[in-house]
């Protein structure tokens, strides 16, 4: 392997001569600069053809031709003619490949620079418009429920059950798990602090009301969001991508009837029943806590859980498990709808799906609970 | 006169501000194979869609016989919709369903067949299409030209009177992609149908298109129409000519 080398002097014939030999390989050599070479140019004043010969040249590769291609770049830059027929066929074809298509104006991509203050009016814009294609959406959903119950539904008889099947019972292990822990937290941060009065057994007060009223429902949401708003975001983004849902519309299916309605039955059945299993789960939790740490028998506790806890209570936190239902299956299909067609776009759809699920259970969550308070249930 | 199945009359195609296509006007008559061609990215698949009822044009209309499909509502355009069947590049099976329950879609929606019926039209598909069997399979447990041989089972489910195809011989070898030739032929046949593709497959082309537009991605409009055969023989347009000799050189070696 000999190291790669050019020089630049005038011929027999009276031209300037660029003499390249050695072996010319990225690998092995690195980058050659074309500066020097062009410098070297410069220097003979008058200089208005450069003819470039290869005899010398071993094995080459890209570092050759992109050597070559600044190289000619930089001699029309100084209008200077190059010759280059002296170079091996091969350098000859690709060179003539290369430069073959010229760009063509407009599209190179140029990055522009954006003021923040723009990048956050783009960002609020783009909160608007999003808004305004979700109410589009509870819309159309809207109009196909009305149709849904008008003439009979338009999806596979199966489908929500098997939604249903991949909503519920699947979810049974996580939400008892972590409705478990929250009913043992609640108990034991709540606790602590009501043991300084003498009164842990309003432990069972506490949990009790906060799991069926709040907390049994809000778990059970974030918990459903990330399994079932992303499941939806993804299955229905998959669908765009392979042009699944273009070959249902062409059908006569509307992708709304056909892919969300399930969607959303399946949740609206799942979700109060979770949230009731989440609510015992918590209480549990609860009752643990109190037997184990603060000595209250079990019998007791249960009883006045019993006493503390009411229909109404339960009632509210299972109503707002079906409109969370609502919200996740919403967040998830809009954003399934709206998915691009890249592996990454499906991602995003998911991790969208999620974080607008959550941000719309606990925005409706608020407004429930002043709604209840102001009613004074 | 053979009224046409298909009459374009001054359509444009437009992403937004983006021209695709402009002034397009033509007719597709019954039993035609029509062909949609033309270089890449010059908007053959997206005119396609806009046939199919899938985009809507920025001017002009879409006639199927003498409805116009844009300024129908919303029912009209179902019914006429029923009657088309597509083949779209992929096949875009639903990936959850088998094959027998993605043609049965269909079926079970615009039919009161007893399942029974269904299942045993499904069958008859599928034979139709040579793969007879494969009822059960899912599409990603099928190959490629499968997966594009069920897709057409599914598109000709209702019995179509016309059928679109998007790229039918995208990804097939030579003899899948004759075969395919032969399979549209013969379903024209049968079926009585008329068939509307988008194509850059040269041999299939000249083996089945009996009529012809080319699409020109920079004049951005269409340069020129007629049986395949006859602009090979006559075309004087040096584009229509090298995409149709595959050469470079061509209008020198024609002059």
């Amino acid at each position: 392997m000999t190291a790669p080398a050019w020089s630049l002097k005038p011929d027999d014939r009276g031209r300037v001569l660029l003499s390249l030999s050695g072996d010319w390989r990225l690998a092995e050599a690195g980058s050659i600069d074309v500066v020097p070479v062009l410098a070297a140019v410069d220097d003979r004043s008058g200089v208005v053809d450069v003819v470039v010969e290869g005899a010398g040249l071993g094995q080459w590769d890209s570092l050759l031709m992109t050597f070559l291609i600044d190289f000619r770049r930089g001699c029309a830059e100084r209008e200077v003619m190059v010759d280059v027929t002296g170079l091996p066929a091969g350098v000859q074809a690709l060179l003539k490949l290369a430069s073959a298509v010229p760009e063509r104006k407009g599209d190179r991509r140029v990055a522009t620079r954006v003021c923040w203050i723009a990048e956050w009016g783009e960002g609020a814009r783009g909160v608007w418009l999003d808004a305004l294609f979700i109410t589009r959406f509870i819309g159309e959903i809207t109009l196909a429920v009305v149709a849904m119950l008008a003439r009979g539904p338009r999806f596979r008889r199966i489908d929500p059950w098997l939604q249903i099947q991949e909503c519920g019972p699947s979810a049974l292990p996580i939400v008892s798990l972590i409705s478990l822990l929250v009913g043992l937290i609640l108990a034991f941060v709540g606790a602590v602090q009501l043991a300084l009065f003498g009164a842990q057994i309003y432990i069972a007060d506490l949990v009790g009301l906060s799991m069926t009223r709040e907390m049994g429902a809000l778990m059970t949401a974030i918990i459903m969001a990330g399994r079932s708003g992303a499941a939806f975001a993804a299955q229905i983004g998959s669908m765009n991508v392979n042009m699944e849902i273009s070959a249902l519309r062409v059908m006569g299916f509307s992708p709304i009837e056909f892919l969300v309605l399930p969607r959303l039955l399946a949740l609206i059945l799942v979700m109060p029943i979770l949230c009731l299993f989440s609510d015992l789960m918590g209480i549990l939790g609860g009752g643990l806590v109190s037997i184990g740490f603060f000595d209250i028998p079990l019998t007791q506790y249960l009883q006045r859980t019993i006493e503390s806890v009411h229909l109404p209570d339960f009632l509210i936190g299972v109503t707002k498990g079906a409109l969370f239902g609502i919200l996740i299956a919403l967040a998830g299909c809009v954003r399934g709808v709206q998915c691009g067609h890249s592996a990454s776009a499906v991602g995003n759809a998911a991790t969208s799906a999620v974080v607008t699920g959550i941000v719309f259970i606990v925005v409706a969550d608020s407004i429930v609970t002043l709604i209840c308070d102001r009613l004074g249930l | 006169m053979t009224e046409s199945v298909i009459a374009v009359k001054n359509l444009t195609l437009a992403y937004g501000d983006l021209l695709i296509q402009r002034d397009l006007n033509f007719s597709v008559n019954r039993g035609d194979i029509f062909v949609i061609m033309g270089g890449s990215g010059c908007g053959k698949s997206t005119l396609l869609m806009h046939l199919i009822g899938l985009l809507q044009p920025a001017r002009g209309s879409v006639f199927y016989g003498r409805q116009d499909f844009w300024r129908a509502d919303g029912k009209t355009r179902e019914t006429l919709m029923r009657k088309i069947g597509v083949l779209f590049q992929s096949g875009a099976l639903l990936s959850s369903l088998t094959l027998a329950e993605n043609i049965a879609l269909p079926l079970a929606r615009f039919t009161s067949l007893a399942q029974r019926q269904i299942d045993s039209v499904v069958s008859y598909k599928l034979a139709l299409v040579g793969l007879a069997g494969f009822e059960d399979y899912y599409p990603a447990e099928i190959s490629g030209g499968m997966q594009k041989r069920a897709g057409l089972a599914r598109a000709m489910a209702l019995d179509p009177e016309i059928l679109f195809f998007d790229e039918p011989s995208a990804g097939l070898d030579p003899v899948s992609a004759k075969l395919l030739d032969d399979l549209i032929k013969s379903l024209r046949d049968g079926l009585g149908a008329t068939v509307v593709m988008v194509t850059h497959e040269l041999s299939s082309i000249f083996a089945i298109g009996t009529e012809s537009i080319f699409l020109d991605p920079e004049t951005k409009t269409a340069i020129a129409s007629g049986p395949p055969r006859r602009l090979l023989g006559e075309s004087r347009d040096p584009k229509v000519l090298r995409f149709l000799t595959r050469d470079h050189s061509a209008p020198e070696v024609l002059a």
